[in-house]
């Protein structure tokens, strides 16, 4: 008990200090989850909005392979991952492994899936009458599409907001692919295993705490979007 | 002078089921034609086709300038014409971005559209709301938020499904004072479902019956 008492305690002092080594896990981690985000959104939600509104061949049998892929193991990913981009592999070449790059990979894996099928699901589930009044106000068959889109955006937000936190959580395929090298690859997650493996509890539980802390702001956020969308009472975002 | 329909030998079938045969019409420029008849037989259907939002399985439906010249059924033509739909599909944002929408689209300038919809917003009595969410609007200020994001086009000619069905006595007064205005002032063809035959005296030019599939003039 004094072991956890003492590390918070220490914990606390990190963050109250803004310890530099602990700002740098924490902004490498930022922009390897946040690249990996982006990536996803910017093709998911494309094609997520393609199987939603267009009847594309094979697409049961895509989306089913989508939705499997919201439930991948992080460490098979990170075997994949590392199988491609491993001096052998058929990406060797780029030289990616055991650099944040192969991380954004490895995360922008997990991601993908959970934006494409929640993209999907909200876009499908858009009254269709919207897409009818948008129909009679003149609008042009891509004019139609995107106002439909434009209906579904706060679960299309839900579905970043779900890859974010799959991301940000997820360690066995980011250790596997980053390496954990210091300065260069580690990250909160895979920080707080190592640093509890050395028994050096005192960055562990402060990182711990912040990402405990992100992700409750994940969830506020989550629980926000969602009673915008349910209440029509959010920001507008047509300007 | 609006566009004036030709309806020639229009026939619809959903299921093996005849909604429509054999319907001919023309539907004359600058008049308000009210189509009525019992549940499910065919009126919004028939709008629907004529709005051009769906094809007849058989014969034609023909837009006249006028001059008489025939209109081929383009975007160019559809933007000249709108429907207001039973179900207004108001969208997930606020008054002034919904009863903007159409203009945006056809790519006028902030300043025309700001004048337009502000302008259209005191007709139709929603001039202080036009920040407000529209989902926040009441069924009747919905019905008249979606005959202002359809009046603020201008059409040359007007569907109007039902405007005035499941709204209150006041908002339904407001939506046929704001009818009877269009008429007068814009002379645009307007093609109306109702099954208020009071209303139908009121606003109607011609009167026309749908029964068996058949279209009657009464």
């Amino acid at each position: 008990m004094d072991t956890i008492l003492q590390g918070f305690g220490s914990a606390f002092k990190l963050i109250v200090a803004l310890d530099p080594e602990l700002l740098k896990i924490i902004w490498l981690s930022f922009k390897v989850s946040g690249a990996a985000l982006s990536l996803a959104m910017l093709l998911g939600l494309p094609l997520g909005a393609l199987l939603a509104l267009k009847r594309l061949p094979l697409r049961g049998l895509l989306l089913s392979l989508i939705n499997t892929g919201m439930g991948l193991p992080p460490v098979v990913v990170g075997l994949f991952v590392y199988l491609l981009l491993s001096r052998s592999g058929p990406l060797g070449f780029l030289e990616l492994l055991y650099t944040p790059g192969a991380m954004v990979v490895a995360q922008f894996i997990l991601a993908f899936p959970i934006v494409v099928s929640l993209s999907h699901t909200a876009i499908v589930n858009v009254n269709p009458i919207i897409k009818q009044a948008a129909q009679v106000l003149g609008a042009n068959p891509l004019q139609e599409a995107l106002t439909v889109i434009r209906e579904a955006r706060y679960g299309i937000m839900t579905g970043g907001i779900a890859g974010l936190g799959r991301v940000t959580a997820e360690v066995g395929a980011v250790i596997m692919v980053g390496g954990n090298i210091a300065g260069y690859t580690r990250v909160m997650t895979t920080t707080i295993a190592l640093e509890t493996d050395k028994g050096n509890f005192d960055l562990a539980i402060a990182l711990g705490v912040i990402l405990l802390g992100l992700s409750l702001l994940i969830n506020l956020a989550f629980r926000a979007v969602q009673r915008m969308g349910r209440s029509g009472s959010g920001v507008v975002l047509w300007d | 002078m609006g566009l004036s329909l030709e309806l020639s030998q229009v026939s619809k079938t959903y299921n093996g089921h005849v909604i429509l045969e054999d319907c001919s019409w023309t539907f004359e420029a600058g008049f308000t034609h009210v189509l009525m008849g019992p549940n499910g037989t065919g009126k919004s259907t028939l709008l629907r086709i004529c709005a051009l939002l769906e094809p007849p399985d058989l014969g034609k439906v023909n837009y006249l300038a006028g001059d008489g010249r025939p209109l081929s059924p383009d975007l160019e033509l559809k933007r000249r014409i709108t429907l207001l739909l039973p179900s207004v599909g108001v969208f997930n944002t606020s008054v002034f971005n919904n009863v903007s929408y159409g203009l945006k689209i056809r790519g006028l300038k902030h300043r025309e559209i700001e004048a337009r919809v502000e302008a259209i917003l005191e007709v139709v009595g929603l001039a202080g709301k036009k920040r407000q969410r529209a989902l926040q609007l009441s069924t009747g200020q919905s019905k008249r938020l979606g005959l202002a994001r359809a009046m603020v086009l201008e059409p040359e000619v007007l569907f109007l499904d039902e405007p005035t069905a499941s709204i209150d006595q006041e908002n339904s007064e407001i939506i046929e004072r704001i009818i009877l205005e269009l008429q007068e002032k814009k002379r645009a063809t307007i093609i109306m479902v109702t099954h208020d035959p009071a209303q139908a005296d009121r606003l109607g030019d011609r009167l026309l019956l749908i029964k068996d599939g058949k279209l009657w003039f009464r």
